[in-house]
């Protein structure tokens, strides 16, 4: 008897707990989709209310909405450009930081690093910005004799901030390659580095395609810190030591200002949305590079 | 347990609604930040003697103070500018306030013409030395475009002429000033409230900047009154719809507040001896 009520009593648990999940996950997923579609309408208006053509959104480095004109490209060349920097100083730093923690340096070292490296990851992006503001633009400043501001320092900043993610990504991939490759490699006779080299970093190698793809995404979509060095010039820099704009930091500029309905508000959507577009194309490779693995 | 704990939330929250409800003691402001000093010092000092109203003011620029007050989303919205196209918002005016061009204080220039002005500005002259100062090369601090002060320079002294926009963009006064400070060759616009400091019964320029005569006229609180200095403008505070009563009060309060007006580097009305229209 009393088994039975406590059957019952589980079952009802049960169905409620699944009832919580179901609507948990029903909400989360609708959210979703509410805020692609509510960002997929306002960032067209630009193009189905003002008429304005998206050729010259992408491709036009006039940015003037009070005279009409919408072009993006300084802003889409800045944000391409930081994450470049970015990835291109950051990620092979990553990834050799990942293997060292992964593949030779001592138990302990690793176990005390990784933390250290975590919190890397929870630092505000403010606090990045503030000490790119107050100790890397006053030495770019002295040693260049440029303003200090501008891509050369956004670029630094966030080459240190996608690190956390490149390192801890990159020593989960190579700890999931299996000890069988280290053991047959060394006993082949192998030196340690010819281990890493020639067979773990190639079977670890989509995975780290992973780590760095991620390390884009988290770049493009930076905006605070960069927004704090990059001397926010709305227009194609002419170097790596000439301030210019990112989509992000434009958005943060001139969002508070943006009157309902301007053309200036449809502009800032239309970065919002192309910074979405990027997200999930970069999570559609994320895909297809985990898939091409298995 | 949780029961019990349940119904007290409930009894608590039944009690709290209304007092919530019924109770309009705070005011927010934002927008400019050429406004912002003389709101927040008299925020404070209205406080004082209202303890029963909380005021709670940022800055954003002037076209945010717009934008924000017509989306209701503020009580008070601050402006170096006129609200064109807002039929609803009610303008305020409360004082004048006069606008410096300021510079690094290493380039060796005292004095340039609106001319020369408008060069640098649109990026044609590009070295101090070409308007009779140091050999450094010249870095234009702009305002982004919801700043209102960036407003008032244009038209008081760009007029068609595009602004040049290869420099660095800061938004707000006191950033302008500190980007000012720290970069060599700067020059930049900026309003009185953030360039100049009262002591001693007079006003002198804050430390590490410099201030730029135009034609020979000094950014002067005389030289705005007497229209002989061309980058002023009308501090507006927009109310959306007519202004309640805590507001109205609030208001002329700091209309009223010469002495305030005065020491933060702002002009009275009834100083000027020139209109908006004159200009």
């Amino acid at each position: 008897m009393t088994n039975v009520r406590a059957a019952g009593k589980a079952h009802r648990t049960e169905r409620l707990a699944l009832i919580v999940l179901r609507g948990a996950s029903g909400f989360f997923i609708v959210s979703i989709a509410l805020l692609i579609g509510y960002l997929a309408v306002e960032g067209t208006k630009l193009f189905t209310v003002d008429h304005k053509s998206i050729f010259e959104f992408l491709f036009s480095p006039t940015f003037a909405p009070d005279q009409g004109h919408i072009g993006a490209l300084a802003f889409i060349l800045g944000s391409l450009f930081v994450t470049a920097f970015a990835i291109a100083v950051g990620g092979p730093f990553g990834v050799a930081v990942g293997v060292f923690f992964a593949e030779l340096a001592p138990k302990r070292v690793a176990s005390a690093m990784k933390p250290a490296i975590e919190v890397l990851v929870g630092i505000p992006s403010v606090v990045y910005g503030w000490l790119g503001l107050t100790l890397l633009v006053p030495l770019i400043r002295n040693t260049t004799g440029s303003t200090g501001f501008g891509l050369l320092a956004a670029g630094i900043v966030l080459s240190l901030m996608i690190l956390p993610t490149v390192v801890s990504l990159s020593e989960d991939a190579m700890r999931v390659v299996p000890d069988s490759l280290r053991e047959g490699s060394l006993a082949l006779g192998a030196t340690r580095w010819e281990t890493i080299w020639r067979v773990l970093l190639p079977a670890a190698s989509s995975g780290i395609g992973v780590a760095v793809i991620l390390g884009i995404a988290r770049a493009i979509g930076e905006t605070l810190a960069i927004q704090l060095v990059l001397g926010n010039a709305p227009v194609i820099p002419a170097g790596l030591l000439s301030p210019a704009s990112a989509l992000t930091s434009e958005i943060v500029m001139d969002m508070g200002g943006a009157a309902q309905g301007s053309l200036l508000q449809h502009s800032l959507f239309s970065m919002a949305f192309l910074l979405l577009l990027i997200a999930m194309g970069l999570i559609v490779l994320v895909k297809l590079v985990a898939r091409k693995a298995a | 347990m949780s029961r019990t704990a349940l119904a007290a939330l409930l009894l608590g929250a039944a009690l709290a609604a209304p007092a919530v409800a019924s109770a309009d003691t705070s005011l927010t402001a934002a927008g400019s930040t050429a406004l912002l000093p003389l709101v927040k010092a008299s925020a404070e000092a209205y406080q004082n003697q209202h303890n029963d109203l909380k005021i709670s003011v940022t800055g954003g620029g002037s076209r945010v103070g717009i934008t924000q007050v017509a989306a209701k989303a503020v009580d008070l919205g601050m402006s170096d500018i006129l609200a064109k196209g807002y039929p609803d918002l009610v303008d305020h005016r409360v004082c004048v306030v006069g606008f410096s061009v300021l510079t690094h204080p290493g380039i060796n220039v005292k004095n340039v013409s609106k001319k020369q002005l408008q060069d640098i500005f649109a990026g044609k002259i590009t070295n101090w030395k070409d308007v009779g100062g140091a050999d450094v090369k010249i870095v234009v601090i702009n305002r982004p475009r919801s700043s209102g002060t960036r407003a008032v320079f244009t038209q008081t002294i760009m007029g068609d002429v595009p602004v040049s926009e290869t420099g660095l963009t800061e938004d707000a006064t006191g950033t302008v000033i500190t980007a000012v400070r720290t970069t060599p060759g700067a020059i930049s616009y900026a309003a009185f409230s953030g360039t100049k400091k009262f002591e001693g019964g007079h006003y002198t320029t804050v430390e590490g900047i410099a201030e730029l005569s135009i034609d020979n006229v000094a950014p002067s609180e005389e030289n705005v009154q007497t229209g002989k200095y061309p980058i002023w403008s009308y501090e507006h505070i927009y109310t959306n719809g007519v202004a309640n009563k805590d507001e109205s009060r609030f208001l002329a309060f700091i209309q009223s507040n010469s002495a305030i007006i005065h020491q933060l580097g702002y002009i009275l009305f009834r100083d000027m001896k020139v209109n908006e229209t004159d200009r």
